[in-house]
């Protein structure tokens, strides 16, 4: 059972990584513009109920990609709205992705402490 | 030259050689689809340590995005990513990476103007688009119950 | 004193002399095909410096004097500079150059700027303004990417039709006396643009541009292909290359035979993952100081043709989705007894 969650995250996850790749080989888009478009759909189908299903199924292979960067927004809206009203509207997306991004500050300022870039 | 704009274009569709994207496709799908099930088997891992599903997600995007950034730091990133085109971008490794790099980059522009000013230069854009849109969704939601 | 020809070619009467010639490169143009060919090789391509621009500045302080020491002259010995880099406001060539306290023109031609500044140079000699102009130019790899691309350790993609910035910095000093390959004829380049947008084909853009001088030349001084051993464009890479010659059959003028680009002569383009070869102001400026120039001194080529060709976008103009505007100067250099 356990070994099938596995499978499942791979295969999504890797899928979801394609489509990504084929907008950047196909089409004259560059990577920030992909990245962006990515969360911006993944808060459109978390907020449709869509992306909360494929998370259900796939597990990793859906919250690890950007999509599901852009899916905790929504939901972590849904919920501060639910419990807060208004205010929930302003706290709800950033505070549900505030640990990786926290996280992500962090690291990228120790990585740039302790090292820096290296001709190639 | 009699050339019009539109004739040297096709000339220049000839010219140039189209991205191997079958290739791409696949190193995309194995990178992309390894990196998940590695935060599948970390979120398993952390479960049965005990934790509940809000800390085992973070706690899996925190270590997720820390080895990106050591992998960045060691110059080792971008190698793998020459492989595995959106496999490592598309997946929150790719955004750590985007942060991490231009904060070492621009470390010779000071660590005010330069680390903390670039660290978002390319990063910006997705938390600024992705907040917006939550936020209109929100909006929605008030909305329609408060109807 | 010079003459005009045609429309936009000037014949130079006095003859103008390269009298020496030095380059200076990092560890991948190192690695490649031209290895033996230039006086210093740098394998911490930092060159010790704090930053990527120090280096690039030190690369051509270094090819400078380098040169300086091969001629057996002094920085006072020369009447004037002309130099030139990829960076925002020319940063490389005054910071590299200015302890000489030789009198300076920073020029701006992207990777045209080495053949322009042999141009410029000549011209000035041969109005009688000097005795002797340096033409550095150079661009590091590790500058070029940041200004216009994205951060070294970014995992982005390179498209396949991109190019490699190379690092290197290549000088010439001209004189109006002296032994040597000489600088006879030049045309300057006019902006071309052909509706080419992509940053990462600059190639594609770059060789309209070539194709108007080059054809430009031949129009006005009546002359043909097989009157040179070498047609060196630089630098179109892979696919610029071809659209250059089939540009020119489009004109009537065939030059597979004598082509080739200095992108692609840098570097062994498949084996050193350059894609489609090399770019930057050092590119041409190091392929001509390292071996073209030795092949012209040794009469291995007697009359060639350098296109430095540049691509005059700025990262400004291209997040604003204007088209990329190119130039592209050509000079002819002949060595030996009078040519034709």
């Amino acid at each position: 059972m356990e070994l099938m969650d596995f499978v499942k995250a791979f295969v999504v996850g890797g899928l979801i990584c394609v489509v990504g790749q084929i907008l950047i080989d196909k089409t004259s888009l560059t990577p920030a513009r992909i990245l962006t478009g990515y969360v911006v759909t993944g808060v459109i189908l978390g907020a449709v109920g869509l992306y909360p299903m494929l998370v259900d199924f796939a597990g990793a292979g859906a919250t690890v990609p950007l999509t599901g960067f852009g899916n905790s927004l929504a939901a972590g809206v849904r919920e501060a709205v639910a419990k807060f009203g208004w205010l929930g509207v302003f706290t709800g997306g950033l505070s549900a992705c505030a640990a990786g991004i926290a996280a992500a500050i962090l690291f990228s300022l120790l990585a740039a402490l302790f090292s820096g870039p290296k001709d190639k | 030259m009699n050339l019009t704009q539109n004739d040297y274009e096709k000339l220049v569709k000839q010219a140039s050689p189209n991205s191997k994207i079958l290739k791409n496709c696949l190193g995309a799908f194995l990178v992309g689809g390894a990196i998940c099930t590695l935060g599948q088997g970390l979120i398993t891992w952390y479960y049965s340590l005990g934790m509940d599903k809000t800390a085992a997600g973070a706690l899996t995007s925190i270590t997720l995005i820390a080895l990106a950034i050591l992998l960045t730091a060691f110059h080792v990133f971008d190698k793998i990513a020459k492989f595995a085109g959106a496999g490592t971008l598309v997946p929150i490794t790719g955004f750590a990476n985007s942060m991490a790099s231009p904060a070492m980059e621009f470390k010779a522009e000071g660590f005010i103007l330069g680390v903390g000013a670039k660290m978002f230069s390319i990063a910006g854009p997705v938390i600024v688009y992705g907040t917006v849109a939550s936020m209109i969704y929100g909006v929605i939601l008030l909305l329609l119950g408060g109807m | 004193m010079a003459v005009r020809k045609g429309n936009h070619t000037i014949l130079f009467e006095r003859p103008i002399t390269l009298a020496a010639a030095a380059a200076a490169v990092g560890k991948k143009e190192g690695e490649g095909p031209l290895h033996d060919y230039f006086d210093r090789i740098h394998t911490d391509t930092t060159l010790h410096e704090k930053s990527f621009e120090r280096a690039e500045a030190a690369l051509q302080k270094e090819a400078f004097t380098v040169l300086m020491t091969k001629a057996g002259i002094a920085p006072s010995d020369v009447s004037f500079l002309f130099a030139g880099d990829l960076l925002n406001q020319c940063i490389s060539s005054t910071f590299g150059l200015q302890d000489f306290s030789v009198p300076l023109f920073g020029i701006y031609g992207a990777c045209s700027t080495f053949s322009e500044g042999l141009l410029l140079a000549a011209m000035a000699l041969e109005g009688g303004c000097g005795e002797r102009a340096v033409v550095v130019t150079s661009s590091h790899f590790c500058t070029a990417e940041r200004q216009f691309r994205f951060p070294l350790e970014y995992g982005g993609l390179r498209t396949p039709t991109s190019q490699w910035t190379a690092t290197a910095a290549g000088a010439v000093l001209l004189g109006q006396s002296g032994t040597g390959p000489r600088l006879t004829a030049a045309t300057p380049g006019i902006v071309t643009d052909y509706g080419v947008k992509d940053a990462n084909n600059m190639g594609a853009a770059m060789a309209p541009a070539a194709a108007v001088t080059i054809g430009n030349f031949f129009r006005d001084t009546g002359r043909c292909p097989e009157d040179y051993d070498l047609i060196a464009t630089g630098d179109l890479g892979l696919v610029g290359s071809e659209l250059l010659i089939t540009l020119l059959k489009k004109d009537a003028i065939d030059i597979s035979r004598q082509h080739n680009d200095c992108g692609l002569m840098l570097y062994d383009v498949k084996g050193q993952g350059t894609t489609c070869g090399g770019s930057g102001c050092g590119c041409s400026a190091s392929v001509f100081s390292a071996y073209l120039y030795d092949q012209l001194k040794k009469g291995r080529m007697h009359k060639l043709l350098l296109v430095s060709t540049g691509a005059l976008l700025s990262p400004t103009s291209t997040m604003q989705g204007e088209n990329i505007p190119c130039i592209a100067h050509l000079v002819e250099i002949t060595a030996g007894k009078e040519g034709a």
